[in-house]
């Protein structure tokens, strides 16, 4: 961290950019891997670039206070372009690069954008198909000049050649850069960050260089980030966390950013580089886990036991030898020889031998995942935030890991959970105000100052927060008990076999749940024990299968009977669902999301008959098919009743 | 497009091969100019591939000759070929299948390698600097076609569409004049002929590569090239623009039939 005489004065990007080149002008600030070399550029030549593009961007007419679209992967000069417009008192906006041409014109007219800067002819092909809609964009410019050579607009520009005139300009008038950089203030908005919309029309959320900088530093305090740590950064920059790790971070800790040669050589990449500090979401933890799997079965019997036995041990002793916690020399020694012959050879073929920490958030993460990645002795651990906290809520401190909660707060957060089970926060990273919305700014920041996350959860007694659900869909049973029923669905979903459950309860004197099999899981589950069955329908409604979901089932009410919170919800009576959810048939969203209210419309016939205390049920649905016939899918559901389990008396709800 | 079509620089004269009593070519003549992408297309067994390959030098034809940019050529063989600029990629993939696609590609530099085997063998001074410039190339054919991520892989491991993107690339790095394509997109799906399209495009604009390809699929060939020069039974039945092809009564007869 930069600290000492006149860090106070280190309060915006910019400044925090030239500081770097004074005082570690000559440590790594980016890499590129371009025709198979990874390049570098210093703080000091980062520095230099920036200020000729600063320069540049004002040559063609960029102001305090205007946006400067973004899109592109993660390439240097992209970040670059965001520390140039904050120079000039401007406002990067990045967009996201897979999004269509017309996503794109919503970001474009609402945030008013006049110049942009985008990777390649991909992105310059969008704006080109948008720009009679937005007749505003003046100016487009184009890092990776490849394919554009028969362009002929006169407002496209080559970054290479807007560096140029910039560092000319810059060269003849070097105050001008330099007072606007004074101008800076830290309350100026540094970014504005769309959200990503489900529900009604993305938001822009601006956030200032102030709370950017306190969430960065409070991270980089917690986490002892240095100058010499590395990251690679991969995930979109128009998302809050990747302009957290790898732009605020990286400017308030001076450590080095890594973009990698294309989306296909993450994995390569990041064994080449071996990144101390990392961020993923779940999703890429479990592919990993499940190709290392894969791979082990296919491996030799004398690797496949080695790999077995040892990761046994792992899961015995590797979490508290991490935490630091007592553990005996027995299994002390063991998980040594475990390290030298699997969990060493294993973490760098995964490219995380040097990590310190790793992060997770976005989705919940499943236990046994998070767990596997901390017994081999990576310290992973979650947090918990939003765009308009600067994706810094809560972190999980080393040591005091708890995989079903998100860690305690952040330093300097305040965290107060409404009546309602909301979650609300208050502190230094809250978002300025949403891009000329007054409205959904006041609707978002309560009277005390508070932002409304729109998440419940509850602080446990050791003062960590779990997040249960979206606060809307939190309802209530008749005893009063608090109902989540995402909580009870994403427990259900941990199991390879359960590929969709939705849960019932709100206003009713018990949860109820249907379940939808992985097909894939339950097929291979059954081949392997001789179970025949002729397809989806058939393999459903399987006695052994139903069985074994009423295992899981029963699991996780063992679980929830844990947390007097939740206790009350434990699943009573479940089936299995004859067909699968499909967003084809408009049973759940695109992105996967399960629409409840549709659901229980739909099926009420089901629902009725597991309250009713029926033991079948008769259904006949009807299904869409990929090439838009219909077609009808009947059977007739077994009702199961799960075991309940006490609840652990521990302290009162 | 702003590439513009130069003189003629091969020129086919009334070429004749035939094996025993078969005869593969009967009395063909075409040329083709710089810079276009000129294509060959017929039914099965209308004699492509041996066109293709009587230029290359793999098979010498009985009667006819090859002008190349002003130069003669009766007894074209396959090392004059690749001396003179003509680099071809395979029907059925002609690749290393246990080497790396970063190697495979190298083997494309052989003939600019200028040093000795001993040289090479103990890797010191101009062989090294040889090397490391011809790895810079293979590296710029391997951002181009944006293989990147394959780049240690083994070819044999690689799925098929992936394998004729390195054979191309292998073709690329010999940096030909004339690049001769057979059957490119032979067994792709769509987004992968689409991928083979872009990349042949972008290969003859931003390189001026002339190229020679034969192609079975009829959209691919009409939308890609220049010139379409239309083979049946070893005979020329057909030679213009996509548009005059389409409209001449015996192409359609010959090819298109009535499916079209």
């Amino acid at each position: 961290m930069v600290a000492g005489p006149g860090a106070n004065a280190l309060d915006t990007f910019p400044r925090l950019l030239l500081a770097h080149a004074r005082v570690r002008g000559d440590r790594p600030a980016m890499r590129e891997k371009a025709f198979g070399i990874w390049q570098c550029w210093t703080w000091a030549e980062a520095a230099r670039e920036v200020r000729g593009m600063a320069c540049g961007l004002a040559e063609l007419g960029f102001k305090r206070g205007d946006r400067l679209g973004i899109v592109g992967d993660n390439r240097p000069r992209l970040y670059w372009a965001m520390c140039a417009a904050q120079m000039l008192g401007g406002i990067p906006v990045p967009m996201y690069q897979d999004a269509v041409a017309q996503e794109m014109t919503f970001v474009l007219q609402d945030a008013g954008i006049r110049i942009a800067i985008v990777e390649d002819q991909e992105q310059v092909d969008k704006l080109l198909e948008v720009k009679d809609q937005h007749p505003d964009l003046l100016h487009i410019i184009y890092d990776d000049p490849r394919g554009l050579r028969h362009y002929s607009q006169t407002f496209l520009h080559g970054l290479d050649e807007l560096i140029a005139a910039g560092t000319i300009h810059d060269r003849n008038h070097p105050d001008f850069l330099d007072q606007e950089i004074a101008q800076g203030q830290p309350d100026d908005t540094a970014i504005m960050l769309y959200t990503s919309g489900t529900t009604g029309k993305p938001k822009g959320v601006c956030q200032t260089h102030g709370a950017l900088i306190a969430a960065a530093r409070g991270g980089c305090g917690f986490d002892r980030l240095g100058d010499t740590d590395e990251v690679l950064s991969y995930l979109p920059m128009a998302w809050v966390g990747d302009n957290l790790f790898s732009y605020a971070q990286a400017l308030v800790a001076g450590f080095t950013v890594n973009c990698p040669e294309s989306g296909d050589t993450v994995m390569t990449d990041m064994r080449e580089i071996g990144p101390t500090f990392y961020f993923a979401p779940p999703r890429v933890f479990e592919n990993l886990l499940t190709q290392v799997m894969i791979r082990m079965e296919d491996a030799g019997t004398l690797k496949r036991r080695m790999f077995h036995a040892f990761m046994d041990v792992a899961k015995r002793c590797g979490a508290d030898i991490l935490d630091g916690k007592p553990v005996g020399s027995t299994d002390r020694l063991q998980y040594a020889l475990g390290n030298l012959l699997v969990y060493g050879p294993l973490k760098n073929v995964l490219g995380m031998t040097r990590i310190r920490v790793a992060y997770t958030a976005g989705a919940a993460i499943g236990p046994d995942l998070f767990r596997f990645y901390r017994s081999i002795g990576i310290n992973l651990k979650q947090l918990y935030g939003q765009t308009e906290t600067c994706a810094y809520v809560c972190l999980q401190p080393d040591g005091k890991i708890k995989f079903d909660s998100v860690g305690l707060p952040a330093p300097g957060v305040e965290i107060k959970i409404a009546a309602n089970g909301e979650i609300l926060v208050r502190g230094p990273m809250l978002l300025k105000e949403y891009y000329r919305r007054p409205d959904a700014t006041a609707e978002s920041i309560n009277a005390e100052g508070y932002f409304m996350t729109g998440d419940a959860g509850f602080l446990d007694e050791d003062g960590h927060l779990k997040i249960i659900d979206r606060a809307k869909d939190v309802g209530k049973l008749t005893n009063g008990a608090m109902f989540a029923p995402n909580y009870i669905e994403n427990k259900l979903k941990f199991f390879p076999y359960i590929k969709e459950a939705v849960a019932f309860g709100h206003d009713r004197d018990m949860v109820c749940a249907f379940v939808n099999i992985d097909m894939g899981a339950v097929g291979n589950w059954a081949e392997r024990r001789g179970i025949p069955y002729s397809g989806y329908v058939d393999l459903a409604g399987k006695p052994e299968v139903l069985q074994l979901i009423q295992e899981c089932i029963e699991q996780v009410n063992a679980e929830l009977a844990h947390d007097a919170m939740v206790a009350d919800t434990q699943v009573h009576r479940f089936l299995v669902l004859h067909k699968e959810l499909d967003p084809d048939d408009d049973e759940l969203t695109r992105t996967r999301k399960v629409r409840r209210n549709f659901i229980s419309e739909k099926y009420a016939v089901l629902i009725e008959a597991l309250y009713g205390g029926r033991q079948n049920q008769f259904i006949e649905t009807e299904v869409k098919f990929e090439d838009g016939r219909k077609g009808k899918v009947a059977a007739d559901l077994q009702i199961r009743d799960a075991r309940i389990f006490p609840a652990v008396q521990g302290r009162a709800a | 497009m702003a590439r513009e079509i130069g003189p003629v620089i091969l020129d086919l004269k009334n070429l004749s091969l035939s094996f025993g009593g078969v005869k593969a070519l009967t009395d063909v003549s075409f040329d083709v100019c710089e810079h276009e992408i000129r294509a060959i297309i017929g039914p099965n067994g209308a004699g492509k591939s041996s066109m293709l390959n009587v230029i290359n030098g793999v098979y010498r034809p009985q009667e006819g000759e090859i002008v190349l940019r002003g130069g003669h050529f009766t007894n074209m063989t396959p090392y004059r070929a690749a001396i003179a600029g003509f680099a071809r990629t395979f029907q059925n993939i002609a690749l290393f299948k246990g080497m790396s696609v970063l190697d495979n590609i190298m083997t494309g530099r052989n003939l600019k390698m200028k040093c000795s085997l001993l040289q090479q063998a103990f890797w010191f001074g101009p062989a090294r600097r040889e090397e490391l410039a011809h790895r810079a190339r293979v590296e710029e054919i391997i951002d181009f076609l944006e293989i990147q991520h394959i780049r240690k892989t083994p070819v044999g491991r690689l799925p098929y569409g992936l394998q004729k993107r390195v054979d191309l690339g292998r073709a690329l790095a010999m940096e030909p004049r004339i690049l001769l394509l057979d059957e490119p997109m032979a067994g792709m799906n769509v987004e992968e002929k689409q991928d083979m399209s872009r990349f042949i495009l972008d290969v003859n604009d931003q390189f001026g590569t002339t190229i020679v390809l034969i192609e079975h699929d009829m959209g691919v060939v009409m939308d890609l090239s220049d010139r379409v020069v239309v083979l049946d039974y070893g005979r020329k039945i057909g030679d213009g623009t996509p548009d005059e092809v389409r409209a001449n009564p015996e192409v359609i007869k010959a090819y298109l039939g009535a499916s079209h």
